[in-house]
């Protein structure tokens, strides 16, 4: 018990460096932004690697689909172009046929013969199964019309200043332009030049329904979102269409380029819709196949297509990523908390190390001096007591008073070396089994006085269940009441200490003593477990904290301490539990 | 204590001797000696009730003088003291037959104390600090 009582002044001197610096805590910390560097590298690395053949793919995937859709959407409108520009040179070339037969069947007296030629209408409608021959006329080679049959009356018009009679002169066959002709329907006109035996030539020119030309179209096999129509190359529209315009209309699109055969562009009309234009030239005539669809219908499939591609790009990107950056977020978790481990476990070794060689070098100084001072004691003592035997003197007081204050010298040495050979020498350690809370509060019996004295507050709170210990006693109470006085020593009056006993692991119980008091500054949390080591000059050995972890080492426990200026302090003493217990 | 013989042994002589004179002092009859050998050297002369023996000395040690103490003389009750509280030493002597074990600086009074125990048969005293 004095032993105790001898722990307990000491440690009260040494409470300004209170508690323990933080045995666990790393010695060689890696920086913060090394771990951000690598889980920045770790995440790109890993990104590049599985999304890049991802993209790849998606990339190539969206390029075959785009050809093959778009093949499928423009090939038969290519075909149904091709079929109707067949159909449409077909009926121009039988109506050019026919008039063909009649300049070489009939002689040019019959052809001048306006009976004759009402008659060849007839004969012409009802021999080609959708006729629309409208009228009929033989123009001379001075251009004045020489015989007429039909609707108006013609007949001795003159056509030699109008570039059609210049062009059928010239070329032999002329197919026109439509015109707005009889009752206001639009026409076109076909003319033939045939040559006669005497040197001159005569033209015969028929008149034709263009609406026949609109059936021909319309009767292609077009589908519902389809837009047909014919325009010549001025851009004029030579049949109706369904969303640009009205005949002889001016077409609000851009003119095809000549191909021999279908042309199909993809371009964006005047209301900013996209659309798919095939084209096609049809032979002996001004006109142009125009066969329009939207982009929109033709490409639909192709549309929802994309859109689900991107979907499942975006998702799968979203999710490779997530799981990137959460995998690499408990990698480098995991990394830290290794790294952490084995800087405290260095820094623990480190710290082990450096105390028992400072304990040794102490336990050499301290016996080294442990002589002399036993001289001096007994020598003063000796002068103490010739003083006190030998006869009365003048200066017999204070002799005795000096001789006093040489013999409570020497035994404040001997404290210091006894405490410091206490540090460095191994200690007989006699376990048994021991119930904490009893222990603790037996210790805080030592204390009660001054918890009433300076109103500081003290709470237990025990975990339930909690196993007994197996450790030295003795030792015990000296490590707690050492810990205790620093928790006291740190409050100021009316504080509080709050004492826990818990389940560290499955081998471990842990003691803290918390204190609501100054707390102590991070530089000093390093050192508090060195010998020596106090910010109170002169007031204590520094000793006492360094006891007490020898101590708990010695008894196969750990202490560790968490301090923060101004808040508090936690002490933590870890011991190993009783086995049988 | 009056009819007690002591002897004192340690290699500081001016330890020796001053104890030496304050156990005079209260009549006591203490002899002293500096080594090992003269201690063995004083206990074939004389005859002692109690030897107080420092662990640590050049020559022959304290634990070697116990050893001899033990084989001839195992009525001398030896009390050892040292310097440094090796727990290993103590041990040791205890199990050569040393009946206390003191730490260095002693001081008188508990020494005496000490001795009036031992020879009264009580084992112990204050062995650890």
């Amino acid at each position: 018990m004095t032993e105790i009582m001898q722990g307990s002044a000491e440690t009260r001197d040494l409470m300004p460096t209170a508690d323990l610096p933080e045995p666990e805590a790393p010695g060689r910390e890696v920086p913060e932004s090394a771990y951000r560097r690598l889980r920045r590298m770790v995440v790109l690395a890993t990104a590049i690697v599985s999304l890049l053949p991802l993209v790849i793919t998606a990339v190539i995937n969206y390029v075959q689909f785009h050809e093959a859709l778009q093949a499928e959407a423009v090939d038969p409108m290519a075909r149904l172009t091709l079929n109707t520009k067949r159909s449409l040179e077909l009926f121009l070339s039988e109506r050019r046929s026919g008039l063909t037969f009649l300049v070489y069947d009939r002689p040019f007296a019959e052809l001048c013969d306006r009976a004759a030629l009402t008659r060849v209408i007839s004969n012409l409608n009802r021999s080609l199964e959708v006729g629309a021959f409208v009228d009929l006329g033989v123009i001379g080679d001075d251009g004045s019309q020489i015989c007429y049959s039909g609707p108006f009356e013609l007949e001795g018009r003159n056509y030699r200043d109008q570039d059609w009679f210049h062009e059928v002169a010239r070329r032999g066959a002329y197919t026109s332009d439509i015109f707005l002709g009889f009752r206001n329907s639009p026409h076109f006109a076909i003319a033939i030049k045939h040559d006669r035996p005497d040197g001159g030539f005569y033209i015969l020119r028929a008149t034709i329904d263009a609406e026949m030309l609109s059936e021909q179209i319309l009767t292609a096999g077009l589908q519902p979102t389809d837009d047909v129509f014919l325009i010549n190359r001025q851009g004029i529209f030579q049949s109706p269409s369904r969303d640009y315009g009205e005949i002889l209309g001016q077409v609000p699109l851009p003119v095809p380029h000549y191909s021999p055969s279908v042309d199909i562009v993809e371009l964006e009309d005047d209301t900013g819709h996209t659309i798919f234009m095939s084209s096609a030239y049809i032979h002996n005539s001004p006109f142009i196949l125009v066969q329009i669809k939207p982009a929109r219908e033709a490409m639909g499939r192709w549309f929802s297509l994309r859109s689900e591609l991107l979907a499942f790009l975006f998702v799968s990107a979203c999710l490779i990523l997530a799981v990137i950056l959460w995998g690499s977020g408990q990698l480098i978790r995991r990394m830290r908390e290794a790294d952490e481990r084995r800087a405290a476990l260095y820094h623990q070794v480190e710290y082990s190390n450096k105390l028992a060689s400072i304990g040794r070098l102490a336990a050499g100084v301290a016996h080294e001096i442990n002589n002399p001072l036993a001289i001096i004691n007994e020598k003063a003592g000796l002068l103490l007591d010739l003083v006190t035997v030998g006869p009365e003197t003048d200066h017999q007081e204070r002799l005795v008073a000096t001789v006093d204050s040489i013999l409570r010298s020497v035994q404040r040495c001997k404290k210091v070396t006894h405490r410091l050979l206490g540090f460095a020498r191994h200690m007989d350690i006699q376990t048994e089994t021991i119930d904490l809370e009893n222990l603790l509060r037996e210790v805080l019996g030592f204390l009660e006085k001054e918890a009433e004295y300076r109103n500081v507050s003290v709470s237990f709170q025990v975990e339930d269940d909690l196993p007994t210990a197996v450790s030295d006693r003795g030792r015990l109470q000296q490590v707690f009441l050492n810990i205790l006085n620093n928790a006291f020593a740190a409050v100021s009056e009316g504080g509080h200490i709050g004492i826990e006993l818990a389940h560290e692991d499955a081998d471990h119980v842990a003691v803290t003593i918390a204190d609501d008091g100054v707390g102590i500054p991070r530089e000093h949390l390093q050192r508090i477990f060195e010998p020596f080591f106090t910010t109170k000059a002169g007031a204590g050995t520094g000793l006492g904290l360094s006891i007490t972890y020898g101590i708990v080492k010695k008894l196969g426990g750990g202490c560790r301490v968490e301090s923060e200026v101004g808040t508090g302090t936690r002490f933590t003493v870890v011991l190993p539990i009783s086995r049988e217990g | 204590m009056d009819h007690l013989r002591l002897l004192f042994v340690d290699d500081e002589e001016e330890l020796v001797s001053a104890v030496v004179e304050r156990l005079e002092l209260r009549g006591i009859d203490g002899v002293g000696a500096t080594s090992g050998d003269e201690a063995l050297h004083l206990l074939r002369e004389g005859s002692f009730d109690v030897v107080i023996l420092d662990v640590k000395m050049p020559g022959i040690g304290g634990l070697e003088v116990l050893r001899t103490i033990s084989r001839r003389y195992p009525e001398i009750k030896v009390i050892l003291m040292t310097g440094h509280g090796s727990a290993k030493d103590n041990e040791i002597g205890r199990r050569l037959g040393a009946v206390a074990y003191l730490e260095k600086p002693v001081d008188l009074e508990d020494l005496l104390m000490t001795v009036e125990r031992a020879v009264n048969g009580e084992a112990g005293g204050p062995d650890g600090q």
